[in-house]
């Protein structure tokens, strides 16, 4: 009917839903004090859009309309299916009793809260980690089953299943719809920032596939990042938020024009990102402004040290180990201890920064880690001792499994095998 | 709502403690029980004998079975439970965490169905 004669109304309604349908679900979530429900209202209240507003003319205040069409639509589907179910008669005479929400009171204030509940429901921890994710690329950012399964090389039925799963948790838990308490906030953002966190690393450096960089990832991160530090702007948001930006300035350094790794040494930095290396800095320095220095902060102040270099061998590799001190102190985990070793070796020189490696790995905490033995087939490579260096990258290669990491490892093994064996000349030519 | 919070501990670590640490867990527990108790929080909270005492039931195919031991060999023994009434899984989880032996083992928190009310609702 009239949707052909108002297309540019259309297309204000499919930017709406762009720019609005996360919020309103999140108000949704609220009013219904059901996920499901929501998600059901919230499709319900565009689909009364696209209907009405060619007729009626678009409202005056969209947000707040299309959030009180949504929850009548929700009650009205409750009274039809009520004949089947009498306890979703009550729950609807229940929702209806309560009183409609006030338009003056969908304020962005008022929406900015709702969004942070979603987040922190998405994110409790009586969730398990996958879950999470999954959870709040659905929820909060509205990626698609799909869309999540191919980012985390899963299959829609999986992403599905655990997003069904953790909705049903959620119900018969009674998991709450809230912003934690002052008291409880410092634990609960932790697991925030963690989820944030591990969808950019999945991002900017995956685990796995074909590809060395999946940039949607890494930008929805980096989105879901600013949203927090700008709804809760805690001091280890913001740190996170500079952390992801002072990474993510790297992104296009890190791959060559045929997808090929390229290693932090041999990047070229005229193509890291000023833009985001400068907003990095910035909240870098009003995280630190507030006194408390977090690990994602001391991380983030390691990315800036990297950014500021004009070349590897001029870093001040020294304030690095410094702040790898530091995070070792906040975060004593294995992980910590090798990247501080590569900054040793980087100091100290490559014989250093092995007996660091070698005896985290005799702690056999890190005996699965990939990285733990590039790191080590690298630092044997530049101290040529050959033989030592191929079995340590055949150990890493059994270990990868990202396509670009894979050929990178066999480049080098390559290397190794058409060059001399070792002596002193072949030592004298290696950094 | 109702949850059960399932203490569980390792019992060979709980035998290997002084008796004064067990004494003093003993009368933590108590106080604990008493100010959950206090503030309306408690249903019932009970200790219970060692997995050396338990006894597993099971129906398979219509018939009775039954088992020494607990369900499940694990390194943690189900030691004792407390039932709790909560606004919802958040507090749940706080009170869960004021239990003294979450400290030395883990607690489980499960929500409680209500199958008489169930029953009676429709």
């Amino acid at each position: 009917m009239s949707q052909d004669a108002a297309p540019e109304l259309r297309e204000r309604i499919d930017s709406l839903y762009r720019s609005e349908s996360r919020k309103v679900l999140a108000t949704l979530i609220r009013l219904l004090g059901d996920f499901d429900l929501a998600e059901e209202a919230l499709q319900d209240a565009f689909v009364a859009a696209v209907e009405r507003w060619p007729r009626d003319g678009p409202p005056a205040n969209p947000r707040a309309w299309l959030i009180s069409t949504g929850r009548f639509k929700a009650i009205d589907r409750l009274r039809r299916r009520s004949r089947f179910d009498r306890m979703l008669g009550e729950l609807a005479a229940r929702l209806d009793d309560r009183p409609a929400p006030d338009p003056a009171e969908q304020d962005d204030q008022a929406l900015e809260d709702d969004r942070l509940r979603l987040i922190f429901t998405c994110c409790h921890p009586a969730l398990s980690p996958d879950a999470q994710v999954a959870m709040t690329l659905r929820e909060v950012c509205g990626l698609t089953t799909e869309e999540i399964a191919r980012a985390f090389l899963s299959t829609p039925p999986t992403v599905a299943q655990r997003i069904v799963r953790a909705k049903a948790k959620i119900r018969a838990a009674r998991i709450p719809y809230e912003v934690p308490p002052p008291g409880q906030l410092p634990d609960r953002l932790d697991t925030v920032l963690q989820v944030v966190y591990l969808v950019f690393t999945e991002g900017y450096a995956p685990a796995s596939g074909g590809a060395a960089v999946r940039p949607e990832l890494a930008d929805e991160a980096i989105r879901l990042g600013r949203l927090l530090a700008e709804l809760l702007p805690e001091p280890e948001a913001l740190g996170l938020l500079a952390l992801l930006l002072l990474q993510d300035s790297r992104r296009a350094a890190r791959t060559s024009a045929d997808g090929e790794l390229v290693l932090l040494p041999d990047q070229d930095r005229a193509r890291w990102d000023q833009g985001r290396i400068a907003e990095g800095a910035a909240l870098l320095e009003r995280a630190i402004s507030s006194g408390q220095v977090g690990s994602y902060t001391l991380q983030a102040t390691i990315a800036a040290t990297h950014a500021r270099a004009p070349t590897a061998e001029a870093t001040d590799w020294d304030r690095i180990v410094g702040l790898y001190d530091l995070l070792a102190r906040a975060d004593p985990s294995p992980v910590v201890a090798l990247n501080r070793a590569v900054a040793v070796a980087m100091r100290d020189g490559p014989a250093s920064g092995l007996a660091l490696v070698d005896a985290i790995l005799a702690r056999g905490q890190l005996d699965a880690y990939q990285p733990a033995h590039a790191t080590r087939a690298d630092l044997l490579r530049r101290l040529g001792r050959t033989a030592e260096a191929r079995a340590a990258y055949r150990r890493a290669l059994e270990l990868t499994r990202q396509e670009p990491q894979r050929r990178f490892i066999e480049r080098r093994l390559g290397e190794l095998a058409g060059g001399p064996g070792d002596d002193d000349a072949s030592r004298a030519s290696r950094r | 709502m109702r949850y059960l919070c399932l203490v569980y501990a390792d019992e060979a670590r709980v035998n290997a403690l002084p008796q004064e640490q067990v004494d003093a867990l003993i009368d933590e527990t108590v106080a604990n029980n008493e100010e959950l108790r206090a503030s309306g929080g408690l249903v019932l909270a009970q200790a219970l004998e060692q997995v050396a005492a338990a006894t597993t039931v099971r129906v398979r195919n219509g018939r009775l079975s039954v088992t020494d031991g607990p369900f499940a060999e694990t390194t943690e023994q189900l030691g004792g439970f407390v039932l709790v009434e909560a606004r919802d899984l958040n507090e749940a989880i706080r009170i869960a965490g004021r239990i003294p032996s979450a400290r030395l083992g883990s607690v489980e928190v499960r929500p409680v169905i209500d199958l008489l009310r169930e029953r009676s609702a429709p």
